[in-house]
């Protein structure tokens, strides 16, 4: 019987380091050809380790970091960019989007699909969207948005497709503006874009199309979300932002990754995704991730079914000329 | 209407929306997942025809595969539903 162990995904921090940062060294200079890397700092870990690596590999002043927010963003994600670039010594820079995205009518067109599920959504009220876990029951797995009420009232109900595709679409603005300002900024320097997912979002599409989907080069792609906090950890990512749980922070209410896209905690995701790729069973590998084993077959479908999902997100335009 | 019935409304709309029309030999016990014919987005848009089409309201515990990744699963649960 092959099981899965938290040591499996435990890496030498230091070779690590010095394998991504001549690896980013390489391509920035030698196959992109720019002079530097802009980072958008979400204030998350990811991001920070992003330029942490970059400095790393270019120098601080090769590096330049831009802090979005919108008037839905935490405070925290603000406070949070601006400690990641301090802590590392980078020049960086505070672009609220706010007006792009009401330019672009993002707030209007969601709030406007919400109100079909909910009538009484207006001005005051907050809202997210959630999956079901998927440890729970077999249940498919839809969205539903929950509302909070100025008065604290919770509603929440499943969404009809046209109102959660319309929800979405109009939410993707926040990506999209963010990534079009770090290519600006990009553009302006003459330097490439950093992207910032690690291996779960990459692998199972936990982003947006031409929005954070978009980069010129993924220096931590191939890192499991545990393994982003070891090197974190190695290379002086500040504690706050290495304790801060992974947040959407897209929506006006509070919204956890897990509760948003990845189904279960991503410690015990990183797990079921390796186990799996690497052609573990099921039971042989539960009891070491504390599930059931009909709860790890379950995680094994969700698993197959985002990455089918995210070979869309992945895929670059198709020329309909070529043979 | 009976079981065949709602089977072809289920079929007909299957093709027409996830499979551009074109049949491709769709049994009514292929799993539609595991076929890659709906995905997570598609479950939705399956879930407001049965709603609109068979007047029942589809409760999120019902949400399962025996109810409906099949057209044969979700025609009985139809059927199960309107005659309850």
């Amino acid at each position: 019987m092959t099981t899965v162990s938290r040591e499996a995904l435990k890496i030498d921090c230091a070779v690590e380091i010095e394998r991504i940062k001549n690896s980013i060294h390489e391509k920035v200079t030698q196959t992109l050809r720019r002079r530097g890397a802009v980072i958008g700092l979400s204030g998350g870990i990811d991001s920070t380790l992003v330029a942490a690596l970059c400095v790393q590999a270019l120098g601080k002043d090769r590096v330049f970091g831009i802090i979005m927010p919108e008037k839905e963003s935490s405070p925290e994600s603000t406070e949070w960019g601006r400690l990641a670039a301090e802590s590392f010594g980078i020049r960086s820079v505070i672009e609220d989007i706010t007006s792009v995205l009401e330019g672009a009518k993002c707030y209007e067109r969601r709030d406007e699909a919400i109100r079909k599920c909910v009538p009484e959504y207006a001005a005051g009220y907050r809202a997210k969207i959630v999956l079901p876990g998927v440890l729970e029951d077999e249940r498919l797995r839809v969205y539903s948005v929950v509302i909070q009420a100025p008065d604290g009232r919770v509603i929440k109900t499943r969404m009809p497709a046209d109102v959660y595709l319309t929800v979405v679409a109009a939410s993707n603005f926040k990506q999209r503006a963010r990534k079009m300002m770090e290519y600006h900024h990009a553009d302006r320097l003459n330097y490439a874009v950093a992207g910032t997912p690690n291996r779960l979002e990459y692998e199972l599409g936990f982003f947006v199309k031409n929005g954070d989907g978009a980069a010129d080069f993924k220096p931590i792609a191939h890192l499991y979300k545990t393994q982003v906090y070891q090197l974190a950890e190695h290379i002086g990512v500040p504690a706050e932002i290495r304790s801060r749980p992974s947040t959407t922070d897209t929506y006006s209410l509070p919204q956890s990754q897990e509760e948003f896209f990845f189904s279960i905690p991503l410690e015990r995701l990183d797990l079921c995704l390796y186990a799996h790729d690497q052609g573990m069973k099921p039971a042989d590998i539960a009891a070491s991730v504390d599930l059931s084993s009909e709860q790890v077959e379950r995680v094994f479908r969700d698993i197959e079914s985002k990455r089918r999902a995210a070979r869309y997100g992945h895929m670059a335009p198709l020329l309909v000329g070529s043979k | 209407m009976n079981k065949c019935e709602i089977e072809d409304k289920l079929k007909e709309f299957i093709v027409e929306t996830f499979l551009f029309g074109q049949d491709s030999g769709l049994k009514s016990s292929d799993s539609l997942l595991k076929k890659g014919i709906v995905d997570s987005t598609g479950v939705i848009e399956l879930i407001d025809f049965i709603e609109r089409t068979f007047q029942i309201k589809v409760e999120d515990e019902e949400i399962l595969p025996e109810n409906l990744d099949s057209i044969d699963h979700a025609a009985s649960y139809i059927l199960g539903k309107q005659n309850r």
